[in-house]
């Protein structure tokens, strides 16, 4: 990785451009050997999952969604929009929350984590879009509301621009880690230059479309049960939002440090457990705020007979074992220092952000509907591409950690950011 | 961003369209949206909310509507038959006089637009209740809110349409129908598209009736002025108050329907939504979608400040270890 310049100023002539990639591709092994370096049990499970969707994947898009799915008029989104979308992007403000800390906020000690943050942000960005390429009736027609019609009293919409926006401001706040890779100083210099005002629009950005989340739900009072339903719906959505980016952000530096040791510089391992702790804190705060939130939206709109009916005890479910539980132990956390318990406490918060997401869009969807919880059980088609789209995801994020500088510094681009 | 594509409404049908602009047939009108972030501006900044009250829209004045009568109703399905032939779809498996059909609860989809249920009345089982039912024509309509295409329009007739070669298939307007109506044809790979009743917009401006309506042999369905519908309706249960439950359902529910129902038995039992708000329902984003503007206007120079905030005490802290060093060297 030192011969960098070397190879970049080599790459003038043809064949210098394609040892150099080549080498930047197979991360200096030769082909033979790189091969090899494929064949681990956990490539072989991914090889199968993908393999078992392939035939499902082109039976989706040569003949339709209902060959793959069982959305209905009353069921429009099943489980591939919760997980895919609505769960996922909270998880994904892990970039933007991480990155505000360390240049808005002055957190300095975040530093070794911004790269990976925001790279988990901007991938699992575009994982989401990929599941709205798969959900959407004509996905060919995806920039539509950007360029061929607009209708701006849409929450909808709202969503549409600001995630496709902030992809965008995404690319550009990792932009400098690949300038590095391939070793460009000029555009290098010039891409940091301009972070801090694409950190603040992405806070901007941020804020409006994991609120705008939850505003869609505003529009749905006959359908989505009352308990979940709120006029604080779009405050609900943010305010999880944010730990649930504190939550992944951990969970991102825990599996870095775990399976990419050797692609970590020293500065990054030692910064994790104090990075973890103060994450953790962080999330105790924010959960703390958004259990508050949760019992004032049953205060507001007097819903407390309700928590005594059979989906009261699921409400209790979510709010005592999935937000409440998470707020203790994040709580025990900061008071022992124990990174392994906060830990803990950020998978817990995390499976609870996908609980009260799925809640919302499947389980108390419409849930007056005749045989209701028979008909939001997802097809085999469906949960087999969840699994394929989640097997890419690591795959990608894996490809890419593997190669650009994210959890490292590059001596020659020391203190340049 | 967000400019609208302005769609005049074709109005050289009867029902003139006044000035007044629709909140929302399917988008705000830029004044409206002008107004809105200006409103919303205000709000942030504590200053009394009432400049927009008067731009209330009340529904397209004089704009058509439909009555259907459940007392009427005989379930022959002569409406869904008629519907099935207007709106040129194919011919189902089921012939439109096989009666095994009212065993199954179905609903309008890509395949029928209507369709006529059979309903046990509890107080006399040897005369059932049929019900039919199809696109409701919201009087401000969720569906039209909520498409981030803006393919839906309100028409100043009444009938809601759209514009299937818009639409990008996300159903979001499924998702905010209270009603379950617009449906997909999740079948076709290449040009799926929403599949609802458009009140037989086509021929409404001709001067002809709906398909159903026209069809109907029973005197259930009645094409018409909304506001006069709503007379006859009233008329009606006032003549027969034992014959019919005091609910003109549509009048009210989420800002009003054009298409309006009275029926002998309680809606409820019809497996109609009777805990809908009152007012429309895009009017619960209304307040979201105004705050946007606001965050994109005081965010920049909030963060901004923190930014400087940081920034400078970085600097203070510098200069006060610089001079530290400074006095530190001279002693």
């Amino acid at each position: 990785m030192n011969s960098d310049m070397e190879y970049a100023s080599r790459s003038r002539t043809s064949a210098g451009f394609a040892a150099w990639f080549m080498n930047k591709l197979f991360m200096g092994m030769s082909v033979s050997d790189y091969s090899r370096s494929l064949v681990t049990p956990f490539n072989l499970l991914a090889a199968a999952i993908l393999a078992t969707s392939l035939p499902i994947f082109i039976t989706r898009y040569s003949k339709g969604l209902a060959s793959v799915l069982d959305a209905t008029n009353e069921y429009p989104w099943g489980l591939l929009l919760s997980w895919g979308i609505f769960a996922g992007e909270p998880l994904f403000a892990a970039g933007f929350v991480v990155a505000a800390g360390y240049y808005l906020f002055g957190m300095k000690t975040y530093r070794p984590l911004v790269r990976l943050a925001v790279l988990g942000g901007m991938l699992g960005y575009a994982f989401a879009a990929s599941y709205l390429l798969i959900d959407l009736g004509r996905p060919w027609r995806i920039y539509y509301p950007m360029l061929i019609n607009f209708g701006p009293a849409s929450v909808l919409f709202i969503v549409a621009w600001h995630v496709g926006l902030y992809v965008t401001v995404q690319l550009m706040e990792f932009s400098p880690a690949i300038l590095e890779w391939l070793g460009s100083k000029r555009l290098h210099k010039w891409a940091v230059s301009v972070t801090v005002g694409l950190i603040i629009g992405g806070v901007i950005l941020s804020t409006v479309h994991q609120s705008a989340l939850g505003a869609m739900y505003l529009i749905t009072p006959g359908k989505l049960h009352p308990l979940w339903y709120s006029s604080y719906l779009p405050l609900l959505f943010f305010s999880s939002a944010i730990y649930a980016a504190m939550s992944f952000a951990i969970l991102l530096a825990y599996a870095a440090e775990r399976y990419f040791r050797d692609r970590c510089d020293k500065v990054f391992l030692s910064s994790v457990p104090d990075v973890t702790l103060s994450l953790g804190k962080g999330a105790a705060v924010a959960l703390y705020v958004y259990f508050a939130l949760k019992v004032l939206a049953l205060a507001q709109d007097d819903r407390w007979s309700l928590l005594f009916t059979p989906f009261g005890y699921w409400y209790l479910v979510e709010l005592i074992g999935f937000v409440a539980l998470p707020t203790v132990l994040f709580t025990v956390g900061v008071k022992t220092a124990k990174v392994g318990l906060m830990r803990l406490a950020a998978l817990w918060a995390v499976l609870g952000i996908v609980l009260n997401r799925v809640n919302v869009n499947l389980i108390a969807f419409n849930w007056k509907q005749p045989e209701h919880f028979e008909r939001i059980i997802p097809s085999s088609g469906e949960v087999i591409m969840i699994a394929a789209m989640v097997t890419l995801h690591i795959l990608v994020f894996r490809w890419i950690l593997n190669r650009f500088p994210v959890m490292r510094e590059l001596p020659e681009y020391k203190g340049l950011h | 961003m967000y400019k609208r594509n302005n769609k005049p409404p074709d109005d050289n049908a009867a029902p003139k369209a006044t000035k007044e602009s629709p909140k929302n047939s399917g988008g705000l009108s830029r004044r409206k949206f002008l107004s809105a972030s200006l409103l919303a501006g205000c709000a942030a900044l504590g200053v009394a909310k009432q400049a927009g009250a008067g731009n209330e829209f009340k529904g397209w004045p004089k704009s058509y509507g439909m009555l259907t009568d459940f007392t009427a109703c005989v379930g022959c399905r002569g409406c869904e038959e008629a519907c099935n032939k207007a709106n040129g779809m194919p011919q189902p498996e089921k012939s439109f006089d096989d009666e095994s059909v009212f065993k199954e609860d179905r609903w309008p989809s890509a395949a029928a637009l209507t369709v006529v249920n059979r309903f046990e009345d509890p107080k006399d089982p040897s005369r059932p209740v049929y019900r039919k039912i199809q696109c409701n024509h919201c009087l401000e309509p969720a569906c039209a809110s909520a498409c981030p295409i803006h393919a839906y329009t309100k028409t100043p007739e009444g009938a809601v349409i759209y514009d299937a070669d818009l639409c990008f298939g996300c159903r979001y307007c499924v998702i905010a129908c209270p009603f379950n109506i617009p449906g997909y044809d999740y079948a076709s790979a290449f040009e799926p598209k929403i599949v609802k009743c458009i009140m037989c917009y086509g021929k409404i401006k001709k001067g002809e009736l709906p398909a159903c309506a026209d069809a109907c042999p029973a005197g259930a369905i009645t094409f018409g002025k909304r506001e006069d519908l709503l007379k006859l309706a009233r008329q009606k249960i006032m003549d027969n108050p034992e014959k019919y439950i005091d609910h003109i359902y549509g009048e009210r529910e989420v800002g009003g329907t054009s298409w309006l129902y009275i029926s002998g038995v309680p809606f409820e039992q019809l497996g109609f939504p009777t805990d809908l708000p009152k007012k429309p329902l895009v009017e619960l984003t209304e307040g979201y979608l105004s705050s946007v503007p606001v965050i994109f206007t005081t965010f920049p120079a909030i963060f901004g400040l923190v930014y400087g905030a940081m920034k400078h005490r970085d600097k203070a802290e510098q200069k006060e270890k610089d001079h530290d060093h400074h006095t530190e060297g001279k002693q």
